[in-house]
């Protein structure tokens, strides 16, 4: 079984990552992770377990900011009702 | 200021996060090492940038001023045609995120690719079913066990990366952020500590912005 550096199936055509800096970027994003696996021995989490929830915590991530935009807009709607109430919260804003 | 996070060297009066990227830089030897350290610098940077109260208060300054425009265009279009709340609440979340990406200063792929994104939709479309014919290859090749091993495994270990789970969760964390679907695994890493911070950064001034509004619609304000 050769390994073939030379072809490009997937356009990854950075050079080959030490395990160091893999080790640093994955406990970097598991400071980020809000779990229980923070407090627990750093050495005995996997980086599949960290990026599994990475890629569930985005998920949640994005979609909190969906359901809050559609919250806003509806808020938005009515606001535009009353226009004092709407001048008070620009002059508050600016 | 938010005080720079301690595994950097301790500067001492310095303020900006410029004499750290500085220092940093000086005590590398070979360009590998500068790479991964200024990769670092940017990483720290961001733990401290996006939590802090000043990049608060400019992306929800921001904020306000994209969806003040969104309700603007919305009373303008609301004569012709009948937008779903659906498609409000869309319009909301593209503001918001480039509100965000232009917070971002450019530093950062996704939020350049967050703002491409307006002009370059076409391009993108085009391009996403070669990316998504790619990757179930893979998958049934790791989840089948006995026929078309021995044809695709010939095929498909050409490039290492592609059979550890670790790579391909990788590649599935880099379909996530916007931008990063082909870009190499540190850079993915990467991306995505910068955008989850931006995101919870998002999610907090948007929270207090809906609360907000919405005590401001169920009391008169005080004066």
């Amino acid at each position: 079984m050769s390994n073939r550096r030379s072809s490009r199936q997937s356009s990854s055509t950075a050079p080959r990552i030490s395990d160091d800096q893999m080790i640093d970027l994955v406990t970097k994003l598991r400071q980020i992770l809000p779990e229980i696996g923070q407090r627990r021995r750093s050495d005995k989490v996997s980086a599949s377990k960290v990026l599994q929830e990475t890629c569930n915590y985005i998920r949640n991530l994005n979609r909190e900011v969906d359901n809050l935009s559609e919250r806003l807009s509806q808020l938005l709607e009515s606001v535009d009702e009353d226009s004092p109430e709407a001048a008070v919260i620009r002059s508050l804003f600016m | 200021m938010a005080s720079l996070i301690s595994d950097t060297e301790p500067p001492t009066t310095s303020t900006t996060t410029d004499l750290v990227r500085r220092k940093k830089k000086r005590s590398s030897v070979s360009s590998a090492a500068s790479s991964r350290t200024s990769a670092a610098s940017v990483s720290c940077e961001s733990h401290t940038r996006w939590r802090s109260e000043k990049q608060q208060r400019i992306y929800s300054a921001k904020l306000i001023q994209a969806l003040q425009q969104v309700r603007l265009n919305n009373s303008s279009a609301e004569a012709t045609s009948s937008p779903t709340a659906q498609k409000r609440g869309r319009a909301v979340r593209e503001a918001a995120d480039r509100a965000l990406a232009v917070s971002a200063r450019g530093r950062t792929l996704w939020s350049r690719a967050i703002l491409a994104n307006r002009i370059k939709l076409k391009f993108r479309k085009q391009k996403r079913p070669r990316a998504t014919t790619a990757i179930p290859v893979t998958t049934t090749v790791v989840s089948s066990s006995n026929r078309s091993r021995k044809r695709r495994v010939s095929v498909l270990r050409l490039n290492k990366k592609s059979i550890p789970s670790v790579n391909r969760k990788v590649r599935v964390l880099g379909r996530l952020v916007p931008g990063c679907g082909k870009q190499s695994v540190p850079v993915i890493l990467e991306e995505a500590t910068d955008y989850i911070q931006a995101l919870e950064m998002q999610v907090r001034a948007m929270n207090s912005l809906a609360q907000l509004l919405s005590s401001y619609g169920s009391a008169p304000p005080p004066i």
